[in-house]
């Protein structure tokens, strides 16, 4: 897989003809909604006449379709959204855009980001980049199959719950979700405000540190960004590290827990420590997810009514009807699923039992965390208990599709930065990931550790 | 005092209107029935936080700490105009949105 400096060298008119050209041959795949040929091609005579410079002066990369992003519609592959086109950019994009990088296209996901397949896209699934009878994961499954199929080096994603770690564990390419707040989250569209996340997906931990190096920091226009901290790191020597015993129980696939008994291996060899630990609030870290998120979600998708922008139900004669069928028709199933388990856990006689015992048990997860931090540097496991599933595999039943994020919602849920490293495949060549966690602000340590464990080819 | 579930929670099709309602979703008649299957599966599945004992635990609803982020109440300049922001609403007449009659 190409990383950002062979792109460098080379002009950027090349470089975008060359990822567009890939982005066609690859179609098969419906990895990408949109393309943003012409945009694209402009900013690279930009780059190449000197006129647009920077650290990634002339680099394509590609965006999840719920960042606002020039030249194509924002979809959020929803219907609702399908002809929306923004009148400004996201600042990750902006950011990306003031180094020289190329926006070329937008990826398909699960329909405003809900679900765990990109199957819930309105506009069909994204096939797995290693075996296309396989999800991509999701949410951000277009995303992470552009990166695994060389289309680009690097592409953004979003992760509520583990929207960029799965995916980028299911197509073997690196995905890193950061602490809550060091990305700006303006110009994106919002999913669960407590818990959302920009990140991004590479070939490699360097281009993924570069690539956070250049997205984190302080936005006024997201109150909740943290002031500027994000700097990359050299490796720390003889780090304490804690296998999460839960997260190697014989439900996990055998192949998943012996890639990632194997990366603990050699860690142990680069003269980092490894021990067991438990985490027994993570069996509840899911039912607090599912309460917690589709809270949020209903909330943030109230804004979807057809009036301001979107699509709007034809032939309605009352305001009432305009929302509600505007809101049928704009939605997918389960983006209609989670918007009414979030009425019911808000509801009165339920609030107390669903909404404020999440978020009590929040508290008691994020405790546990802590205690383990003020121990160990970082906290290993795999991503996800299986490879990619076939498609249609999970899509009767939205527990057994929530259970495929059982591993990431933890870390998601205590704001902590956690990355998807690759570590091997199982025995039928599907790409297996190991997940790192550290504290709060530790994401450069995180970055630095998987690159100083890349195995040099 | 920690609760143990004994029960499963039932949603009927009832409820699913009502849900419905709250979200502002006219749902078609062939939409119910799965919605209700669906809604039952993730209710039981979240009952499971009721064994919990977080007698004395203070919520948690932001994770970094933050407390009252304020700013300037001043005008801040997106480089949006009002004619592409109303470009952008499905209906439009005389440089306003334009809905369906209120009342």
């Amino acid at each position: 897989m190409t990383k950002i400096s062979d792109y460098l060298s080379k002009s950027a008119v090349e470089n975008i003809q060359a990822a567009l050209a890939r982005a066609e041959e690859t179609s098969e795949y419906s990895a990408l909604l949109s393309l943003t040929k012409e945009r694209a091609m402009e900013r690279a005579y930009a780059v190449d006449s000197g006129e647009i410079t920077g650290r990634l002066a002339g680099v394509p990369f590609v965006v999840k379709d719920n960042f606002l992003a020039y030249g194509a519609p924002t979809t959020a592959a929803s219907k609702f959204l399908q002809d929306f086109y923004t009148p400004l950019q996201a600042t990750a994009v902006e950011k990306l855009e003031a180094e020289g990088a190329i926006c070329i296209g937008k990826a398909n996901l699960d329909a405003f980001a809900h679900g765990g397949s990109t199957e819930n896209s309105a506009f069909g699934p994204t096939k797995n980049a290693h075996d296309k009878s396989r999800v991509a994961g999701g949410s951000s499954g277009g995303s992470a199959v552009v990166t695994a199929l060389d289309v680009v080096p690097f592409a953004l994603g979003t992760d509520t719950g583990g929207s960029i770690r799965q995916p980028a564990s299911f197509n073997g390419v690196y995905g890193v979700k950061p602490t809550y707040g060091t990305v700006s989250r303006f110009g994106v569209v919002a999913m669960a405000s407590s818990t959302d996340t920009i990140g991004c997906f590479a070939t490699c931990a360097g281009d993924a540190e570069l690539v956070m190096d250049i997205m984190a920091g302080r936005d006024e226009r997201d109150g909740t960004t943290l002031p500027d901290f994000f700097a990359p790191e050299t490796v720390k020597p003889g780090q304490k590290i804690g296998l999460i015993k839960e997260f190697m129980s014989d439900d996990v696939d055998q192949a998943v827990r012996q890639r990632t008994l194997e990366y603990v291996d050699r860690l142990k060899a680069a003269g980092h420590s490894v021990e067991e630990v438990s985490m027994p609030m993570v069996k509840y870290a899911l039912p607090m997810y599912y309460v917690i998120v589709p809270a949020e979600v209903s909330s943030n998708l109230a804004r979807y009514d057809g009036v301001r922008y979107g699509t709007r139900a034809e032939g309605v004669k009352s305001l009432g009807e305009l929302y509600g069928k505007s809101r049928d028709k704009g939605f997918v199933d389960e983006n209609k699923l989670r918007i009414m388990v979030g009425s019911y856990v808000l509801s009165s006689g339920y609030f107390d039992a669903y909404y404020q015992q999440a978020q009590k048990a929040r508290t008691l997860l994020i405790d546990e965390y802590r205690r383990l931090f003020d121990e160990y540097d970082v906290l290993i496991g795999p991503v996800a208990p299986t490879t990619a599933f076939k498609l249609g595999e999970n899509t009767d039943d939205p527990v057994k599709m929530y259970l495929a994020d059982i591993m990431t919602v933890p870390a998601s849920l205590a704001g902590l930065p956690s990355i998807s490293v690759p570590a091997g495949v199982d025995e039928s060549g599907l790409p297996i990931g190991v997940q790192l966690t550290g504290w709060r602000k530790s994401d450069a340590n995180l970055l630095a550790l998987a690159k100083s464990m890349e195995v040099t080819e | 005092m920690s609760r143990i579930i004994d029960y499963m929670t039932q949603i009927s099709n009832e409820d699913v209107l009502r849900l419905a309602q709250l979200s502002s979703l006219e749902l078609e008649e062939g939409e119910i029935e799965t919605l209700r299957t669906h809604l039952e599966g993730v209710i039981n599945h979240v009952d499971e936080l009721a064994e919990l004992d977080t007698e004395g635990v203070e919520p948690t609803y932001q994770v970094t700490d933050l407390q009252n982020v304020s700013r300037d109440d001043t005008v801040i300049d997106y480089g949006v105009s009002r004619e592409q922001l109303l470009a952008c609403a499905p209906d439009q007449q005389d440089n306003s949105v334009k809905v369906p009659k209120v009342l």
